[in-house]
């Protein structure tokens, strides 16, 4: 196991941050600042009363972040409010994901998150509709190219991006959790199925807790850039600790519910993760009740290699030498992950040969 | 210890290794850079600021290099990095010193969400701030080069920094930039003025920065009250003429000049509800920088 960031142990116990010098607290400040955790980080020590302990260089920035991470918050809800306006018609439950669903339901990994867009999920039969609401409400779609929109219609699990005119809030509609061409399936109507209401956001919902979590995990180990990884596995860890606590058999359905959906890997190594960078309190027999999802012990051990490295802050103080070729490892590994390896072939062969000739791009 | 306490050799040697910190007012500054021409021009226009020790607390960390690819060798190129991020594209290599000043700009703007960041040159007289807001062409920098050589306090040239509590301007002094037909016009109106190396042929035409005034960068952080907010005009054969403006179309002017007003929320309407309370607001046309300091001066002492 290679040695906690800096970040990561000021994040696992903030009450250290007493014993950090100004040179600690101006790396601190690098680390999580291009991780996209500096907003989590000033939230945590503000929760936790430990403002009072930074110097006034330092703290001037986590000030500052906290106000951006304050009108964010408030311009998600907006954001949220008029999605919920425009969709009103649509007969079949709008779900909310990722940082949208945490600040909607006030969730403690909604704290210091900054966010670039907004993610729904809604049933395939009623893709058409949701889109051209969305349309008359103000949201266009963004790329214009003929082949990129046939890569997200015909092959992926969401809609091509869409911007809102006035606002330039961007907004991705998805009716699964995966690409339709990746090698797991989850079935998106079980998670619709489970799903629960927003207080007061009519007709809005939110993946159930542990679909949350699954999602989450999901997503996570499918991605291909980890430049916000860490802030990725900090959400994982702050939902796993909030819905333990809510629940107490929550550590028990878990497993039945990733079996249940196909999502057995992905939960596998959001646990090994978790626990192993941020200590997530993860039960022992949880950990061994999901053995049999791991990998083999090559990959594993690989894997290991890999996803430390994805998970330490960007930030050239925490790179080592095989840092930068574990990223691009990875990054080729969601490629291979979503589609299989001839239409693949036929996507980064038009992105090389034919793509740069359109003079949009 | 001051930037003028290095031979440009020694700051060239420090800049490419561990880097130097410079104090601009409250704020630290690390900047490292291989590059000659950042050196040279650190050397000169940022003689008289102070330098901190190698273990300061830096608010950020900028560097010019080129970038690492074939390009070096035929036609150089210079890139500015935020720590390691990338905001701008890279820039021919003459163009490096500007492109140093336009990426501490970039950081003051957007990554630092403290203050009110409005788009303004800002000067004082007797702990009375005026702030000059206005779009690219209209004269701003010019008047504001012209107003430091007069002894007006410069707190900056670009970015009036404006504390959402007490609606203090806090100074942010550096070197002005001057751009095409105003480089000659401050060399004739103040001969002793010092200009950097010009850049040829950047996205704004020529560029050339102007040393900010020794008094200004040693009182660099004291704040300041906003007392005046004046819109200038530059009109060809025009008497300078100060105007009334009504205060809520100079709030709609500052707010479209303001960099973080969306980023602050609530707290960015009320910052500048209440500096334009503060302040009086007035529309500006001149054609001449003599009488323009004369009614300036007069406004002043009123």
């Amino acid at each position: 196991m290679r040695n906690r960031s800096l970040l990561t142990r000021i994040l696992v116990n903030p009450d250290t941050i007493a014993q950090l010098s100004l040179p600690d607290w101006d790396l601190l400040i690098r680390q999580a600042r291009p991780t996209n955790l500096l907003g989590r980080l000033a939230s945590l020590l503000a929760a936790q009363k430990l403002l009072a302990l930074v110097p006034d260089q330092p703290k001037a920035h986590l000030e500052a972040t906290l106000g951006v991470v304050q009108r964010q918050m408030q311009a998600v809800l907006w954001e949220v409010t008029c999605i919920q306006r425009a969709l009103c018609d649509i007969p079949q439950p709008i779900i909310l994901l990722k940082g949208a669903a945490y600040t909607a339901m006030q969730l403690p990994s909604a704290q210091g998150r900054l966010f670039s867009d907004v993610d729904i999920l809604v049933a395939k039969t009623q893709l058409d509709d949701v889109e051209l609401a969305l349309k008359i409400h103000g949201w266009i779609t963004t790329l214009h190219d003929a082949y990129d929109q046939r890569y997200y219609r015909t092959w992926m699990h969401e809609l091509p991006p869409m911007t809102h005119l006035t606002r330039q809030t961007a907004l991705d509609v998805h009716h699964t959790i995966l690409p339709e061409t990746a090698r797991m399936h989850p079935d998106p109507q079980k998670l619709i199925a489970a799903a629960v209401p927003i207080p007061g956001f009519a007709g809005l919902m939110v993946l159930a807790p542990i679909d949350m979590i699954l999602h989450s995990a999901t997503h996570l180990f499918h991605e291909g850039e980890f430049d916000k990884g860490l802030r990725d596995l900090s959400d994982l860890d702050s939902l796993l600790r909030h819905f333990s606590q809510q629940d107490t058999a929550f550590w028990e359905k878990l497993i039945p519910r990733a079996v249940e959906l196909d999502l057995t890997r992905p939960l596998y190594y959001a646990l090994r993760y978790t626990k192993k960078i941020l200590n997530t309190p993860v039960p022992a027999t949880i950990i061994q009740a999901t053995k049999p999802y791991a990998p083999g012990r090559l990959t594993l051990n690989i894997m290991d290699a890999l996803f430390t490295r994805a998970f330490q802050p960007r930030h050239e103080s925490c790179d080592d030498w095989f840092t930068r070729p574990a990223l691009q490892m990875l990054f080729v590994r969601s490629h291979w992950l979503k589609m299989p390896f001839p239409l693949l072939l036929r996507h980064l062969f038009h992105k090389a040969f034919i793509s740069p000739k359109d003079p949009h791009i | 210890m001051n930037v003028s306490s290095f031979s440009t050799p020694e700051l060239a040697h420090k800049l490419r290794h561990t880097g130097i910190k410079i104090r601009i007012g409250v704020f630290t500054i690390h900047i490292q850079s291989p590059l000659p021409a950042i050196a040279q021009g650190l050397h000169l226009l940022y003689a008289d600021y102070p330098v901190e020790a190698d273990q300061a607390f830096a608010d950020f960390h900028v560097s010019v290099r080129h970038p690492s690819n074939l390009r070096r060798w035929l036609a150089p190129q210079a890139i500015f990095r935020f720590d390691n991020y990338v905001p701008f594209k890279p820039l021919p290599a003459d163009q490096a010193y500007p492109l140093l000043e336009w990426g501490m700009n970039w950081c003051f703007s957007t990554q630092y969400h403290r203050h009110l960041v409005i788009h303004a040159a800002v000067i004082e007289k007797n702990g009375r701030a005026l702030i000059l807001p206005a779009p690219p062409g209209s004269g701003k920098s010019t008047l504001c080069a012209a107003l430091a050589l007069r002894g007006w306090r410069l707190l900056s040239d670009e970015l009036t920094l404006v504390t959402p509590d007490e609606i203090n301007i806090v100074p942010m002094c550096r070197p002005v930039s001057l751009k095409n037909e105003s480089i000659p016009i401050i060399q004739n109106f103040e001969p002793s003025a010092t200009l950097g190396p010009l850049a040829l042929d950047t996205s704004k035409g020529t560029v050339g920065h102007m040393r900010a005034p020794t008094d200004s960068i040693r009182r660099g952080h004291e704040e300041a009250l906003p007392a005046w907010i004046v819109f200038p005009k530059y009109e060809a054969d025009a008497t300078a003429q100060l105007v009334k403006r009504h205060k809520a179309s100079a709030f709609m002017q500052i707010a479209e000049n303001t960099f973080n007003y969306s980023m602050l929320g609530l707290g960015g309407f009320n910052t500048i509800s209440e500096l334009v309370d503060r302040c009086d607001c007035y529309d500006f046309t001149y054609s001449s920088l003599d009488q323009a300091i004369a009614t300036f001066q007069t406004l002043s002492e009123a």
